[in-house]
Protein backbone atom coordinates (compact mmCIF):
# COMPACT_ATOMS: atom_id res chain seq x y z
CA UNK A 1 0.00 0.00 0.00
CA UNK A 2 1.41 3.37 -0.96
CA UNK A 3 1.39 6.43 1.20
CA UNK A 4 -1.10 8.16 -1.08
CA UNK A 5 -3.69 5.48 -0.37
CA UNK A 6 -3.02 5.66 3.31
CA UNK A 7 -3.49 9.39 3.34
CA UNK A 8 -6.71 9.11 1.42
CA UNK A 9 -7.89 6.50 3.85
CA UNK A 10 -7.27 8.91 6.67
CA UNK A 11 -8.93 11.79 4.84
CA UNK A 12 -12.00 9.73 4.06
CA UNK A 13 -12.40 9.05 7.70
CA UNK A 14 -13.00 12.73 8.26
CA UNK A 15 -15.64 13.06 5.56
CA UNK A 16 -19.19 12.51 6.55
CA UNK A 17 -19.90 9.01 5.48
CA UNK A 18 -23.18 7.25 5.52
CA UNK A 19 -23.62 3.56 5.96
CA UNK A 20 -24.03 3.07 2.23
CA UNK A 21 -20.78 4.96 1.56
CA UNK A 22 -18.90 2.44 3.58
CA UNK A 23 -20.64 -0.48 1.97
CA UNK A 24 -20.04 0.69 -1.56
CA UNK A 25 -18.81 3.94 -3.00
CA UNK A 26 -17.97 4.07 -6.66
CA UNK A 27 -15.87 7.24 -6.25
CA UNK A 28 -13.21 5.67 -4.08
CA UNK A 29 -13.26 2.23 -5.56
CA UNK A 30 -9.73 0.90 -6.00
CA UNK A 31 -8.30 3.56 -3.68
CA UNK A 32 -9.16 1.96 -0.40
CA UNK A 33 -7.16 -0.80 1.17
CA UNK A 34 -8.42 -2.42 4.31
CA UNK A 35 -5.75 -3.47 6.78
CA UNK A 36 -4.97 -3.66 10.48
CA UNK A 37 -3.60 -0.62 12.23
CA UNK A 38 -0.80 -2.78 13.66
CA UNK A 39 0.29 -3.80 10.19
CA UNK A 40 0.47 -0.22 8.97
CA UNK A 41 2.25 1.13 12.03
CA UNK A 42 4.75 -1.71 12.12
CA UNK A 43 5.40 -1.45 8.41
CA UNK A 44 6.25 2.20 8.80
CA UNK A 45 8.43 1.68 11.87
CA UNK A 46 10.21 -1.30 10.38
CA UNK A 47 11.45 0.62 7.40
CA UNK A 48 12.51 3.81 9.08
CA UNK A 49 14.60 2.76 12.06
CA UNK A 50 16.72 5.64 13.33
CA UNK A 51 19.79 4.16 14.98
CA UNK A 52 21.64 5.79 17.83
CA UNK A 53 25.28 4.72 17.44
CA UNK A 54 26.45 3.96 20.97
CA UNK A 55 30.00 3.31 19.78
CA UNK A 56 32.14 2.40 22.78
CA UNK A 57 35.07 0.45 21.33
CA UNK A 58 36.38 -1.37 18.26
CA UNK A 59 32.95 -2.68 17.22
CA UNK A 60 31.98 0.87 16.39
CA UNK A 61 34.37 0.73 13.43
CA UNK A 62 32.35 -2.13 11.95
CA UNK A 63 29.19 -0.19 12.67
CA UNK A 64 30.61 2.68 10.65
CA UNK A 65 31.60 0.29 7.88
CA UNK A 66 28.05 -1.00 7.67
CA UNK A 67 26.87 2.55 7.09
CA UNK A 68 29.38 3.19 4.31
CA UNK A 69 28.80 2.46 0.64
CA UNK A 70 30.04 -1.12 0.55
CA UNK A 71 27.51 -2.52 3.02
CA UNK A 72 25.09 0.37 2.81
CA UNK A 73 22.68 0.12 5.70
CA UNK A 74 20.48 2.64 3.89
CA UNK A 75 19.11 -0.23 1.84
CA UNK A 76 17.09 -0.98 4.96
CA UNK A 77 16.07 2.59 5.63
CA UNK A 78 18.31 3.02 8.66
CA UNK A 79 21.12 5.16 7.38
CA UNK A 80 20.15 8.21 9.38
CA UNK A 81 22.27 7.67 12.49
CA UNK A 82 21.52 10.32 15.05
CA UNK A 83 23.84 11.29 17.83
CA UNK A 84 20.95 12.69 19.78
CA UNK A 85 18.85 10.15 21.67
CA UNK A 86 15.82 12.38 21.15
CA UNK A 87 15.94 11.73 17.43
CA UNK A 88 16.55 8.00 17.41
CA UNK A 89 14.72 4.84 18.35
CA UNK A 90 17.24 2.02 18.12
CA UNK A 91 20.36 2.07 20.24
CA UNK A 92 23.17 0.01 18.74
CA UNK A 93 25.57 -0.68 21.61
CA UNK A 94 28.80 -1.30 19.72
CA UNK A 95 31.65 -1.91 22.11
CA UNK A 96 32.84 -2.54 25.63
CA UNK A 97 30.50 -1.22 28.33
CA UNK A 98 32.56 -0.27 31.35
CA UNK A 99 30.88 0.17 34.71
CA UNK A 100 31.72 3.84 34.52
CA UNK A 101 29.96 4.15 31.16
CA UNK A 102 26.97 1.99 32.14
CA UNK A 103 25.24 4.87 33.87
CA UNK A 104 25.60 7.01 30.77
CA UNK A 105 24.28 4.27 28.50
CA UNK A 106 21.20 3.91 30.66
CA UNK A 107 20.57 7.65 30.80
CA UNK A 108 20.83 7.96 27.03
CA UNK A 109 18.48 4.99 26.65
CA UNK A 110 15.96 6.72 28.88
CA UNK A 111 16.22 9.88 26.82
CA UNK A 112 15.11 8.06 23.69
CA UNK A 113 11.42 8.32 22.92
CA UNK A 114 9.22 5.21 22.94
CA UNK A 115 9.01 2.88 21.13
CA UNK A 116 12.69 1.99 21.21
CA UNK A 117 14.89 -1.01 20.65
CA UNK A 118 18.42 -2.03 21.63
CA UNK A 119 20.92 -4.08 19.65
CA UNK A 120 23.91 -5.48 21.56
CA UNK A 121 26.60 -5.62 18.92
CA UNK A 122 29.56 -7.89 19.56
CA UNK A 123 30.84 -10.09 22.36
CA UNK A 124 31.59 -7.19 24.69
CA UNK A 125 28.18 -5.59 24.61
CA UNK A 126 26.47 -8.98 24.82
CA UNK A 127 28.48 -10.65 27.58
CA UNK A 128 31.53 -8.58 28.50
CA UNK A 129 33.46 -10.50 25.86
CA UNK A 130 37.08 -11.14 26.58
CA UNK A 131 37.11 -8.51 29.31
CA UNK A 132 36.51 -10.62 32.40
CA UNK A 133 37.63 -7.80 34.56
CA UNK A 134 36.79 -5.52 37.45
CA UNK A 135 35.96 -2.59 35.22
CA UNK A 136 33.72 -4.08 32.52
CA UNK A 137 30.01 -4.75 32.83
CA UNK A 138 29.38 -8.36 31.83
CA UNK A 139 26.71 -7.62 29.23
CA UNK A 140 24.77 -4.43 28.57
CA UNK A 141 21.53 -6.31 29.33
CA UNK A 142 22.35 -5.66 32.98
CA UNK A 143 21.14 -2.11 32.51
CA UNK A 144 19.01 -1.91 29.34
CA UNK A 145 16.62 -4.44 27.76
CA UNK A 146 18.27 -5.92 24.66
CA UNK A 147 16.24 -7.00 21.61
CA UNK A 148 18.91 -8.55 19.40
CA UNK A 149 22.38 -9.85 20.29
CA UNK A 150 25.08 -10.10 17.64
CA UNK A 151 27.94 -12.54 18.14
CA UNK A 152 31.46 -11.84 16.95
CA UNK A 153 34.52 -9.89 17.99
CA UNK A 154 33.91 -7.78 16.07
CA UNK A 155 30.88 -8.92 14.07
CA UNK A 156 31.24 -8.28 10.36
CA UNK A 157 28.92 -5.64 8.91
CA UNK A 158 26.87 -8.44 7.34
CA UNK A 159 26.20 -9.80 10.82
CA UNK A 160 24.97 -6.41 11.95
CA UNK A 161 22.75 -6.11 8.89
CA UNK A 162 21.39 -9.57 9.66
CA UNK A 163 20.66 -8.45 13.20
CA UNK A 164 18.89 -5.35 11.93
CA UNK A 165 16.75 -7.53 9.65
CA UNK A 166 15.89 -9.70 12.64
CA UNK A 167 14.97 -6.53 14.49
CA UNK A 168 12.71 -5.56 11.58
CA UNK A 169 10.98 -8.93 11.88
CA UNK A 170 10.57 -8.36 15.57
CA UNK A 171 9.12 -4.88 15.05
CA UNK A 172 6.79 -6.38 12.44
CA UNK A 173 5.27 -8.70 15.03
CA UNK A 174 4.64 -6.13 17.74
CA UNK A 175 1.14 -5.29 18.98
CA UNK A 176 1.76 -1.61 18.44
CA UNK A 177 -1.75 -0.39 19.10
CA UNK A 178 -2.05 -2.28 22.34
CA UNK A 179 1.43 -1.11 23.34
CA UNK A 180 0.26 2.49 23.03
CA UNK A 181 -1.70 2.03 26.20
CA UNK A 182 1.26 0.61 28.07
CA UNK A 183 3.20 3.01 30.23
CA UNK A 184 6.91 2.67 29.76
CA UNK A 185 8.51 0.49 32.40
CA UNK A 186 10.61 2.24 35.02
CA UNK A 187 12.68 4.99 33.48
CA UNK A 188 15.36 6.93 35.27
CA UNK A 189 13.97 10.38 35.99
CA UNK B 1 75.44 9.86 25.18
CA UNK B 2 74.26 8.02 28.23
CA UNK B 3 77.42 6.05 28.98
CA UNK B 4 79.47 5.16 32.02
CA UNK B 5 81.03 8.63 32.25
CA UNK B 6 77.67 10.30 32.24
CA UNK B 7 76.37 7.93 34.91
CA UNK B 8 79.44 8.50 37.07
CA UNK B 9 79.16 12.25 36.80
CA UNK B 10 75.55 12.13 37.84
CA UNK B 11 76.36 9.91 40.82
CA UNK B 12 79.07 12.38 41.86
CA UNK B 13 76.85 15.42 41.49
CA UNK B 14 73.99 13.88 43.45
CA UNK B 15 75.33 12.00 46.42
CA UNK B 16 71.93 10.60 47.48
CA UNK B 17 71.64 8.56 44.25
CA UNK B 18 72.41 4.87 43.96
CA UNK B 19 72.60 2.99 40.71
CA UNK B 20 70.41 -0.06 40.25
CA UNK B 21 70.99 -3.11 38.10
CA UNK B 22 69.15 -2.86 34.82
CA UNK B 23 69.23 -4.80 31.58
CA UNK B 24 68.42 -1.85 29.37
CA UNK B 25 68.60 1.80 30.44
CA UNK B 26 70.50 3.34 33.30
CA UNK B 27 68.42 3.21 36.47
CA UNK B 28 68.85 5.33 39.59
CA UNK B 29 67.30 4.88 42.98
CA UNK B 30 66.37 8.30 44.36
CA UNK B 31 65.02 9.13 47.80
CA UNK B 32 61.59 10.82 47.68
CA UNK B 33 62.80 14.02 49.40
CA UNK B 34 65.34 14.68 46.64
CA UNK B 35 63.19 13.54 43.72
CA UNK B 36 61.97 17.00 42.71
CA UNK B 37 65.38 18.69 42.73
CA UNK B 38 66.97 15.73 40.93
CA UNK B 39 64.33 15.62 38.21
CA UNK B 40 64.47 19.38 37.80
CA UNK B 41 68.23 19.34 37.36
CA UNK B 42 67.91 16.53 34.82
CA UNK B 43 65.51 18.64 32.82
CA UNK B 44 67.40 21.93 33.10
CA UNK B 45 71.05 20.87 32.95
CA UNK B 46 71.17 17.39 31.39
CA UNK B 47 68.63 17.88 28.61
CA UNK B 48 66.00 15.34 29.61
CA UNK B 49 63.10 17.28 28.21
CA UNK B 50 60.49 14.53 27.88
CA UNK B 51 58.70 12.61 30.58
CA UNK B 52 57.76 9.39 28.85
CA UNK B 53 56.10 7.46 31.60
CA UNK B 54 55.32 7.54 35.28
CA UNK B 55 53.92 4.50 37.03
CA UNK B 56 54.25 2.46 40.21
CA UNK B 57 55.07 -1.01 41.44
CA UNK B 58 53.33 -2.93 44.20
CA UNK B 59 55.92 -5.29 45.65
CA UNK B 60 53.31 -7.34 47.50
CA UNK B 61 51.95 -7.40 51.00
CA UNK B 62 54.99 -9.01 52.59
CA UNK B 63 57.51 -6.47 51.33
CA UNK B 64 59.19 -4.04 53.74
CA UNK B 65 58.50 -1.18 51.40
CA UNK B 66 55.46 -2.12 49.41
CA UNK B 67 55.12 0.70 46.89
CA UNK B 68 57.57 2.45 44.64
CA UNK B 69 57.23 4.73 41.65
CA UNK B 70 59.11 4.61 38.38
CA UNK B 71 59.77 7.56 36.10
CA UNK B 72 61.10 7.28 32.56
CA UNK B 73 62.69 10.34 31.05
CA UNK B 74 63.94 10.76 27.52
CA UNK B 75 66.55 13.14 26.20
CA UNK B 76 66.60 14.18 22.56
CA UNK B 77 70.14 15.50 23.05
CA UNK B 78 71.52 12.39 24.75
CA UNK B 79 69.32 10.14 22.67
CA UNK B 80 68.42 7.78 25.45
CA UNK B 81 66.23 7.00 28.39
CA UNK B 82 66.81 7.33 32.09
CA UNK B 83 64.84 5.46 34.72
CA UNK B 84 64.29 6.81 38.23
CA UNK B 85 62.98 4.51 40.91
CA UNK B 86 61.77 5.89 44.25
CA UNK B 87 60.43 3.96 47.20
CA UNK B 88 57.46 5.10 49.27
CA UNK B 89 58.42 4.92 52.93
CA UNK B 90 54.89 4.50 54.34
CA UNK B 91 53.05 1.30 53.39
CA UNK B 92 49.68 2.37 54.76
CA UNK B 93 49.54 5.81 53.21
CA UNK B 94 52.07 5.72 50.38
CA UNK B 95 53.17 9.17 49.32
CA UNK B 96 55.44 10.67 46.70
CA UNK B 97 56.14 14.26 45.66
CA UNK B 98 54.39 15.23 42.45
CA UNK B 99 56.66 16.08 39.54
CA UNK B 100 53.79 17.66 37.60
CA UNK B 101 55.12 21.14 38.36
CA UNK B 102 58.30 20.22 36.47
CA UNK B 103 56.78 18.03 33.76
CA UNK B 104 53.12 18.94 33.13
CA UNK B 105 52.85 15.60 31.29
CA UNK B 106 53.05 13.88 34.66
CA UNK B 107 49.68 15.26 35.71
CA UNK B 108 47.48 12.52 34.26
CA UNK B 109 50.09 9.81 34.83
CA UNK B 110 50.06 10.61 38.51
CA UNK B 111 46.29 10.62 38.58
CA UNK B 112 46.29 7.18 36.98
CA UNK B 113 48.89 5.91 39.41
CA UNK B 114 46.80 7.25 42.27
CA UNK B 115 43.69 5.65 40.78
CA UNK B 116 45.28 2.23 40.32
CA UNK B 117 47.72 2.02 43.27
CA UNK B 118 46.45 4.57 45.76
CA UNK B 119 49.72 6.47 45.91
CA UNK B 120 49.20 10.07 46.97
CA UNK B 121 51.22 12.63 45.05
CA UNK B 122 51.74 15.60 47.33
CA UNK B 123 51.16 19.04 45.81
CA UNK B 124 49.44 17.56 42.79
CA UNK B 125 47.07 20.23 41.38
CA UNK B 126 44.12 17.86 40.84
CA UNK B 127 44.64 14.47 42.40
CA UNK B 128 41.43 12.57 41.70
CA UNK B 129 40.64 9.32 39.94
CA UNK B 130 40.98 9.31 36.18
CA UNK B 131 39.81 5.84 35.06
CA UNK B 132 37.49 4.54 37.76
CA UNK B 133 34.69 6.77 39.06
CA UNK B 134 35.35 9.10 41.98
CA UNK B 135 33.53 7.05 44.63
CA UNK B 136 35.24 3.76 43.74
CA UNK B 137 36.69 2.45 47.00
CA UNK B 138 39.46 0.12 45.76
CA UNK B 139 42.80 0.37 43.98
CA UNK B 140 42.64 -2.22 41.20
CA UNK B 141 46.33 -2.72 40.39
CA UNK B 142 47.34 -3.50 43.97
CA UNK B 143 48.47 -7.08 44.36
CA UNK B 144 45.71 -7.97 46.81
CA UNK B 145 42.95 -6.82 44.45
CA UNK B 146 41.37 -9.74 42.54
CA UNK B 147 41.26 -9.40 38.76
CA UNK B 148 37.56 -10.29 38.74
CA UNK B 149 36.76 -7.27 40.89
CA UNK B 150 34.93 -6.76 44.17
CA UNK B 151 31.21 -6.24 44.83
CA UNK B 152 30.69 -2.48 44.74
CA UNK B 153 27.62 -0.31 44.20
CA UNK B 154 27.41 1.68 40.97
CA UNK B 155 27.75 5.45 41.38
CA UNK B 156 24.31 6.64 40.22
CA UNK B 157 21.58 5.83 42.74
CA UNK B 158 18.66 6.55 40.39
CA UNK B 159 20.04 4.19 37.73
CA UNK B 160 20.67 1.51 40.34
CA UNK B 161 17.10 1.84 41.60
CA UNK B 162 15.67 1.09 38.16
CA UNK B 163 18.18 -1.48 36.95
CA UNK B 164 19.32 -3.15 40.19
CA UNK B 165 22.77 -3.28 38.63
CA UNK B 166 25.99 -3.26 40.61
CA UNK B 167 29.64 -4.12 40.13
CA UNK B 168 29.92 -7.89 40.45
CA UNK B 169 33.05 -10.04 40.29
CA UNK B 170 33.44 -11.16 36.68
CA UNK B 171 33.44 -14.88 35.90
CA UNK B 172 36.85 -16.21 34.96
CA UNK B 173 35.31 -18.52 32.37
CA UNK B 174 36.07 -17.61 28.76
CA UNK B 175 38.99 -15.33 29.56
CA UNK B 176 41.15 -13.58 30.53
CA UNK B 177 43.70 -15.69 28.78
CA UNK B 178 46.96 -16.24 30.58
CA UNK B 179 49.97 -18.27 29.58
CA UNK B 180 52.24 -19.92 32.11
CA UNK B 181 55.79 -18.71 31.87
CA UNK B 182 57.32 -22.07 32.69
CA UNK B 183 57.59 -25.13 30.48
CA UNK B 184 57.94 -25.29 26.74
CA UNK B 185 56.33 -22.65 24.57
CA UNK B 186 54.07 -25.17 22.83
CA UNK B 187 52.45 -26.13 26.14
CA UNK B 188 52.06 -22.61 27.41
CA UNK B 189 49.65 -21.10 24.96
CA UNK B 190 47.21 -18.71 26.61
CA UNK B 191 44.30 -20.39 28.40
CA UNK B 192 41.28 -19.08 30.27
CA UNK B 193 41.75 -19.24 34.02
CA UNK B 194 38.54 -21.19 34.49
CA UNK B 195 37.97 -24.07 32.09
CA UNK B 196 35.39 -25.94 34.14
CA UNK B 197 32.97 -25.60 31.25
CA UNK B 198 33.83 -25.02 27.61
CA UNK B 199 32.38 -25.81 24.19
CA UNK B 200 33.22 -29.44 24.87
CA UNK B 201 32.44 -29.75 28.57
CA UNK B 202 28.89 -28.94 29.63
CA UNK B 203 28.19 -26.19 32.06
CA UNK B 204 27.65 -27.64 35.53
CA UNK B 205 24.24 -26.86 36.99
S1 LIG C 1 33.50 -7.46 20.83
FE1 LIG C 1 35.63 -7.41 20.16
S2 LIG C 1 35.65 -5.89 18.51
FE2 LIG C 1 33.77 -5.58 19.68
S3 LIG C 1 34.24 -4.03 21.18
FE3 LIG C 1 34.60 -6.02 22.13
S4 LIG C 1 36.78 -6.42 21.81
FE4 LIG C 1 36.18 -4.81 20.39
Amino acid sequence: MGFACFKRLVRNKHMHMTASDVAYNGKVEGDVVVTRADAVINWIRQHSVWPMPMGLACCAIELMASAASRYDISRFGMEVMRFSPRQSDCMIVAGTVTYKMAEVVRRIYDQMGDPKWVVAMGACASTGGMYRSYSVMQGVDNIVPVDVYVSGCPPRPEALLDAMMKLQDKIGNESSVRNLRKTSAGAVK
Amino acid sequence: MIDEDFTKSLLQKHSYLTQQDSVDWVTFECVPEKLLSFVESLRDTEGFEILVDLTAIDHGEGADFRYSTVIHLYSLVQRGYLRIHSTCTDNDKPEMPSVSSIYPAANWHERETFDMFGIHFSDHPNLKRILMWDEYPHFPLRKDFPLAGIDTPLPADDVVEVTQASVEPAPMMGGPFVSSNSGSMSDSEPRAKDESWTEKKEKPV
